[in-house]
């Protein structure tokens, strides 16, 4: 069983935090892994930077920026990850656009993935169906999940085409927007959630986009099994620094 | 071996709709109607009669008597420049606020370089009466005040692109954020045959007007509709992708793309795709672009800025891998002697883009009777204080 598929089998509402690699130092990226394990977070998403991401809000695309000016690079970060294994146990993803992985090969960066013991992927830019009919079978030869994203606007019909695709949880962003911190969700986003748990999926459900603080949290894992966290965390290390991670997750939940 | 785009947008091996999940509705709204509405009888009156008493269509096509005694051989320019608003650009956004308006969009946003494809959107907006947003590089706002404030003039919001290198990709990617969050009464007007399917197949298609006029038009003056070679620069490629559009199949028609060589191929500071880019995904869609070993998208230079752009549409990548064009990489230096050699022959005063295009005969030699049609896509009123600077006048 993948790391995730173990982890949403627990009986308890996940917090997955997302953070960029490289960021806010170049190398910072293991101690932070580390550091949310060791306070208790269950799932983590590591963003590869990228110069162009269009479905970020100014936090995440700020932080890409300074990461890579930092100097990483796919090369950079899997070398940094290379021992993660021997001290981090929780589920880790990576979350990045499609084009720095196209480069690097999609089979070589999966198999590198496999490698350093990464779970899933989820990238943003690669449509379900470009997913299904090219890239699901390497996917899968190297262990990988692929997670993908639905929104208040996507149809039953193309929820359930997803569901059929997916084999570890599917990404629910929580309204028509790009990443960014909200204080709270509104009737929209209730009817929204109340809607995905009536379709009875098989794959669970982990909300993201606009996930900030207890009172969001508590909102979004009411109907689902779980919330991502990014803009949120990236805002905290940017004003914060990376020794006060405890705090941060403390205050969720 | 096809040039049309098949039914997911791919030109061979390019195009498709890379996109996140937030845009599928928007996309796929267009992608299933965009051909329906182009092909409805009302549509098509109203987007004729336009062109025609709006934009100015047909736009001439000229035959160049000196400047082709000049390089000894036929050249007829395509006078795009003659245009409402001094561009191709309006051609297709015309035809997308049209579409706009069949969708029932209120809301329109454009992404936009040195203006023109801003001051197209916002032209249109204000002939009917739609909200109009153009986003635009920080930077690309400093250099380009004569297009803001005509923007401005014409109703539109100019909203700065502070993200990345603060340029026309970063505009770009506003842009599509913008749509991500406003997914329902929005219409995003892409000004160049790039993005996700179906946009590079319906720019073009609006572009295509171009290369349906040069067949009558040379049907009339040389007995024949169809030219030895067809010129055109390219950025993302859309005055291009027009002025080629009818002669794809036809294989004695020569088809040359003239790219922005900037300050030289190999000198760091270029937008010549064909020659620098790799295969990969910017703004939505598989293409050549410009990009580190590590898939970041870098930043292209060209004296431009309607060239300035790291990629090309997906069918230009097409027509370079296969062979079916010609490409070429001119330098600013050699674009605006050529800008200054038409200006100087003919009295006609170029775009820096369109300068590119006629700096093809550096590169290129045709025979005496070779009939070559370059396309004129923009006149270079905008680009005065560059040629002033440039040649101290």
């Amino acid at each position: 069983m993948n790391r995730i598929q173990s982890a949403l089998a627990q009986d308890k509402k996940l917090l997955s935090i997302y953070f960029t690699a490289g960021y806010p130092s170049l190398h910072d990226t293991v101690k932070v892994i580390q550091d949310l394990e060791k306070n208790g977070v269950d799932m983590i998403e590591i963003g590869l930077p990228f110069s162009d991401p269009l479905a970020d809000g100014p936090t995440i695309q700020e932080s890409s920026t300074i990461a890579l000016k930092n100097g990483i690079t796919t090369s950079i970060l899997f070398d940094q990850l290379k021992d993660i294994r021997k001290t981090v146990h929780i589920p880790l993803i990576i979350m990045g656009y499609f084009n720095p992985m196209m480069q690097y090969g999609i089979e070589a960066f999966c198999a590198k993935c496999q490698e350093i013991g990464i779970d899933g992927l989820i990238i943003p830019d690669l449509p379900v169906a470009e997913y299904h009919e090219h890239y699901k079978e390497i996917f899968e030869k190297y262990g990988l999940i692929n997670v993908l994203l639905i929104t208040p606007q996507t149809s039953d019909e193309r929820i359930r085409y997803i569901d059929s695709v997916s084999n570890g949880f599917i990404y629910m962003v929580s309204s028509a927007s790009t990443t960014g911190a909200k204080n709270t969700f509104g009737n929209a986003q209730q009817k929204y959630f109340e809607r995905i748990q009536s379709l009875d999926l098989k794959n669970p459900q982990i909300v993201g986009f606009g996930i900030s603080n207890n009172e969001t949290f508590m909102q979004a894992t009411k109907t689902s099994k779980g919330a991502i966290i990014g803009s949120a965390f990236i805002k905290h290390l940017t004003q914060q620094g990376i020794d006060k991670i405890g705090d941060f997750v403390k205050e969720i939940r | 071996m096809t040039y049309q785009a098949n039914e997911k947008g791919y030109y061979g091996d390019f195009g498709g709709a890379y996109i996140p999940e937030m845009l599928y509705p928007n996309v796929e709204e267009l992608r299933t109607t965009y051909l329906d509405i182009m092909n409805e009888p009302s549509f098509k009156e109203e987007f004729n009669q336009l062109l025609k008493d709006y934009v100015g269509r047909p736009s001439p096509l000229y035959y160049a008597k000196r400047l082709s005694e000049k390089h000894n051989t036929k050249v007829y320019l395509k006078r795009e420049d003659l245009n409402h608003t001094g561009a191709h650009k309006v051609n297709n956004t015309i035809g997308q606020i049209l579409v706009a308006k069949k969708l029932g969009k209120n809301r329109i946003i454009a992404e936009t370089g040195a203006g023109q494809h801003g001051v197209a959107t916002a032209t249109v907006c204000a002939l009917m009466g739609l909200e109009c947003i153009v986003y635009m590089g920080e930077i690309d706002i400093k250099r380009q005040a004569p297009n803001v404030a005509r923007m401005k003039m014409l109703g539109a919001e100019v909203r700065p692109a502070k993200s990345g290198s603060k340029t026309l990709k970063d505009a770009t990617n506003e842009a599509i954020r913008d749509w991500i969050n406003n997914p329902v009464d929005t219409h995003y007007i892409i000004g160049s045959a790039i993005g996700p399917h179906p946009y590079p197949d319906m720019v073009t298609r609006f572009q295509s007007i171009i290369s349906e006029e040069i067949k009558w038009q040379l049907k009339e003056k040389e007995g024949r509709e169809h030219p030895d070679y067809i010129v055109a620069c390219i950025g993302g490629g859309s005055n291009a992708a027009g002025t080629y559009y009818h002669f794809l199949d036809n294989q004695d028609v020569g088809i040359i793309a003239v790219e922005a060589a900037g300050k030289g191929i190999h000198s760091g500071e270029s937008a010549a795709t064909s020659q620098l880019g790799k295969e990969g995904i910017i703004h939505g869609c598989k293409t050549l672009l410009m990009q580190t070993q590590d898939g970041q998208i870098t930043e292209p230079y060209s004296i431009s800025a309607g060239l300035d752009y790291p990629g090309v549409g997906p069918l230009h990548a097409h027509l370079h891998k296969s062979g079916r064009g010609e490409f070429y990489s001119v330098t600013d230096d050699d674009a605006m002697t050529a800008g200054l050699e038409l200006s100087q022959l003919e009295g006609i005063i170029p775009a820096i883009e369109s300068s590119h295009a006629l700096a093809v005969f550096n590169d290129k030699k045709f025979k005496p009777d070779d009939i070559v049609v370059i396309s004129l896509s923009g006149r270079g009123d905008k680009d005065l204080n560059t040629y002033i600077d440039y040649f101290k006048l």
